[in-house]
């Protein structure tokens, strides 16, 4: 194919955009070409999330060009993007799960006889149809919330071509997937680009963008590093793009192998013997010595997510036994939980803060009740989360402002600061790290290592083997809801660990 | 001393448009109220006295005690529908264990002052109570259980009194709810206090912080371990408690106890806290805020008495000003909102 000559379907020259006095993007020349899958890269607040909001009429006060088939244009609404054929995929699924699979396809364009009443033996033909070309043989009436995440996806995906749209913008299309979900994707994927769609793949998964991408673009700093054929680089060369110099036991997590190395002697501070729960996970027993970080590796949905809420006393425990200390305890509550020194940080942010209220109010909910029998001591609040705010380097250095106004990296220090006061002796941290720039993935990992020097205990489930290589000295993979290995005292690598899961 | 340098330099750091922005969720009612005393004043001479401040404090009285459990509930995200309701039950009941006049026709139950008043806050606890297990151990959501208890409540007003008058309060209850202390119209002493207190509560203890916590996000106060339900169960009783206290005064206030004389008090009492700025979301208000919306009525409702218009347009026009009053609500959280 003559690349070179085509005009781009896609080209962006000179973009550059500020927030209020923040820059987003300098200087970025981007281009896509017609049928190809292209990859985007780089740490959270690199910049390519905004060009992509650029692209797809979500920002619309940008400096440079931006040209379709090489004419001017300017999207004035995500409304006008999708006029000019460019559609995007959000991390959160759109589609609505308590309606069929047909009218999910159809959403907000059913087709209609002349009366203006809903057809739905046509809605359910077409969207057979428009599936089956996407590789998906499925009943259209089938509530779509029943599907695995995966097929909502791809539902998600086939909505967004039939309403025309000829450039399809992916935001971390499989962080939700298992392996087999992963492939099907691709393959849909390759069959799309053969028919003239054009893709542009984010995620935070360098694997998964280097085997689906024809090309990838690099993004730091708000410039645009590289953009280089996937097939000449390799994933060490993509971080070394991406983060620069430093942050070296990530980027050691993310390549290598780890070793392994459990605290010898330690006494058993938490165990669990046939923990069950249907439809979440069944006969999970483990112990956890104090100082020790157990990691709980496995797919989503493969049960550790929800394993950790049973610890913390939000979902029901069905069968097996919990104790502490060798004293059994009962969890039907998180007060339980917590009075028998249980902490958990649950894995969305949404669900830990308190967004309209200042840091220190933030910091010092779980310890109200050492420090105050009956009135409030808002000094002592203060000086205490004060001391987190320093030692953790949450940004800005103040304990007063609202915790809405801080970013992402630093909300997540806040929710661990709360459990650093006083002690819990278990603390179970969901998915720590998701959705976190590399450096402050490094400061949760300080942050849980000066934990397991002072002897807490410590659960990490995620789904992102990254996380419990660089956090767990004994990993517990899950498969379907029970413990299907356990890597302990040895090397393991990440390929291992995805095998195993 | 480095929390101080901090917090000064973010107060100087921010402009005077984002320090009123982050604060106008609070002016708002401020200015309806110095724009509704504003118009009195102009239109009618009658408005502006110190006679006239005096009848709208007692006017808004009644409304401002039960105004101030509601502010506890809806700051947790909840609502209490059944607030007339219980004020009306308990007002009856006081007067149901009070010797009547002979030609008051009502099978009554007389008894001490002192155990008709405990009988009386006991009956507010105890469907407080039934409010509180309904929402937080059966898992009703509030709006329909109170839906129910005001259904009850009004069973049990119409059960005890039969569309019967009744008349007789014990003492302690006609002084605090028609006498006066020294100067001062005792009602308005005792809706004063429990303002006090409420502000008190919320702002300066523990259970006050968890009532803004539980509010601002339940499930983060779950999983800082609060135990949430304990604290929404725990104002669904307070406003229950508050009803019952405003049921009995307002009973000595009107000189007489009988069914649906509370009516209004429903719609008045939740209008305060949501004008006043409490967020019917949860989390951000507080007392201050229902003093503002307590005056804003009082003042709607009085002054619209003063001026000299069709009294069937009185409704309407009330009704517009509190959805203007809302709408300047919504508004202003909205900006807040951006001020980040």
């Amino acid at each position: 194919m003559s690349e070179g000559k085509e005009t781009p379907i896609l080209e962006m020259v000179g973009i550059g955009k500020r927030f209020g006095g923040v820059t987003a993007l300098t200087g970025i020349d981007f281009d896509l070409r017609r049928g190809e899958v292209h990859g985007l890269v780089g740490e959270n607040g690199a910049g390519k999330s905004t060009l992509m909001k650029i692209i797809a009429g979500v920002h619309h006060g940008y400096d440079g060009e931006m040209r379709i088939d090489g004419q001017p244009v300017h999207f004035r609404s995500a409304r006008d993007a999708l006029a000019a054929g460019i559609g995007m995929v959000h991390q959160e699924l759109s589609i609505v799960p308590q309606l069929s699979v047909a009218e999910n396809v159809f959403l907000g364009v059913q087709p209609t006889n002349g009366l203006g009443v809903v057809s739905w033996g046509r809605m359910k033909r077409e969207a057979r149809e428009h599936l089956q070309l996407l590789g998906i043989d499925i009943d259209p009436s089938r509530e779509t919330g029943t599907l695995p995440i995966g097929m909502q996806q791809l539902i998600e995906i086939g909505r967004v071509l039939f309403s025309g749209a000829r450039i399809v913008i992916l935001d971390e299309p499989t962080s939700a997937l298992s392996p087999p979900e992963v492939k099907h994707l691709f393959e849909v994927l390759g069959r799309l680009k053969a028919k003239g769609t054009t893709f542009v793949f984010i995620s935070h998964f360098l694997e998964d963008i280097l085997e689906v991408s024809d090309r990838v673009t690099v993004f730091r700093n708000s410039r645009k590093v590289a953009t280089v054929d996937a097939a000449s680089v390799d994933k060490a060369w993509v971080i070394e793009q991406m983060i620069g110099a430093g942050h070296h036991e990530l980027a050691d997590a993310m390549l290598g192998e780890i070793r392994l190395e459990s605290p010898k002697g330690a006494p058993v501070v938490f165990s669990a013997r046939g923990l069950s729960r249907p439809r979440s996970f069944a006969d999970v027993s483990f112990d956890v010595k104090a100082g020790e970080v157990v990691g709980l590796y496995g797919f989503m949905g493969s049960g550790q997510t929800e394993l950790a809420r049973a610890l913390m006393g939000k979902a029901r425990l069905h069968g097996g036994t919990v104790s502490m200390g060798g004293q059994e305890i009962r969890l039907r509550s998180t007060a339980d939980a917590k009075k028998a020194g249980i902490a958990l940080v649950p894995e969305s942010r949404r669900a830990m803060l308190f967004t309209h209220e200042p840091v220190y109010k933030n910091i010092s909910i779980s310890i109200l009740e050492r420090i105050s029998r009956l009135l409030l001591k808002p000094a002592e609040e203060r000086r205490i989360a004060q001391g987190h705010v320093d030692a953790l380097r949450i940004r800005p250095f103040s304990v007063e402002p609202e915790v809405r106004k801080l970013s992402g990296g630093n909300q997540q220090k806040v929710a661990l600061a709360r459990w650093l006061t006083h002690l819990p002796r278990l603390l179970v941290l969901s998915e720590p790290t998701k959705g976190m720039d590399v450096g402050a993935k490094d400061d949760v990992v300080k942050i849980v290592k000066g934990l397991k020097e002072k002897g807490v205990a410590v659960v990490v489930a995620s789904a992102e083997p990254e996380t419990v290589l660089t956090m767990a000295d004994r990993i517990l993979v899950m498969r379907k809801g029970q413990i299907a290995q356990e890597f302990a005292e040895r090397g393991v690598s990440k390929d291992q660990l995805l095998a195993a899961a | 001393m480095n929390a101080d340098v901090a917090s000064a330099a973010g107060r100087e750091g921010g402009s005077i448009g984002r320090w009123v922005a982050g604060r106008l969720t609070n002016l708002a009612p401020l200015v309806t109220l110095l724009f509704l005393v504003l118009v009195f004043s102009l239109m009618a001479p009658s408005f502006a006295t110190l006679d006239n401040l005096g009848n709208i404090m007692r006017q808004v009285s009644i409304t401002a005690i039960i105004a101030t459990g509601l502010t506890f509930v809806i700051l947790t995200a909840e609502i209490d529908l059944s607030v007339a309701s219980i004020a009306n039950a308990v007002g009856i009941v006081v007067a149901y264990f009070t010797l009547q006049e002979t030609y008051v026709n009502i099978a009554n139950v007389p008894m001490p002052g002192a155990v008709a008043i405990l009988f009386a806050l006991l009956a507010a606890f105890a469907l407080g109570t039934v409010n509180a297990v309904g929402v937080t151990v059966i898992g009703i959501p509030s709006f329909i259980m109170t839906l129910a208890m005001m259904q009850i409540g009004a069973g049990i007003s119409a059960l005890l009194v039969r569309g019967q008058i009744a008349y007789a309060i014990p003492d302690p209850v006609r002084f605090l709810g028609s006498g006066m202390m020294g100067p001062f119209p005792s009602i308005v002493v005792v809706a004063c206090l429990f303002l006090l207190v409420g502000h008190l509560v919320l702002t300066y203890t523990r259970f006050g912080r968890y009532v803004y916590m539980v509010g601002g996000n339940r499930e983060a106060a779950e999983f800082s371990g609060v135990n949430v339900k304990l604290v929404i169960a725990a104002v669904m009783i307070i406003s229950a408690v508050c009803c019952g206290v405003a049921g009995m005064l307002g009973v000595a206030y009107y000189g007489s106890a009988q069914q649906n004389e509370f009516d209004d008090y429903l719609l008045d009492s939740i209008a305060a806290v949501v004008v006043g700025g409490t967020s019917l979301f949860g989390g951000q208000g507080g007392i201050p805020n229902t003093i503002l919306g307590l005056l804003v009525l009082g003042v709607l409702n009085n002054g619209l008495d003063h001026i000299d218009i069709d009294s069937f347009l009185k409704v309407l026009i009330r009704g517009l000003i509190l959805l203007l009053a809302l709408i300047i609500n919504v508004y202003a959280q909205r900006l807040r909102n951006r001020a980040a």
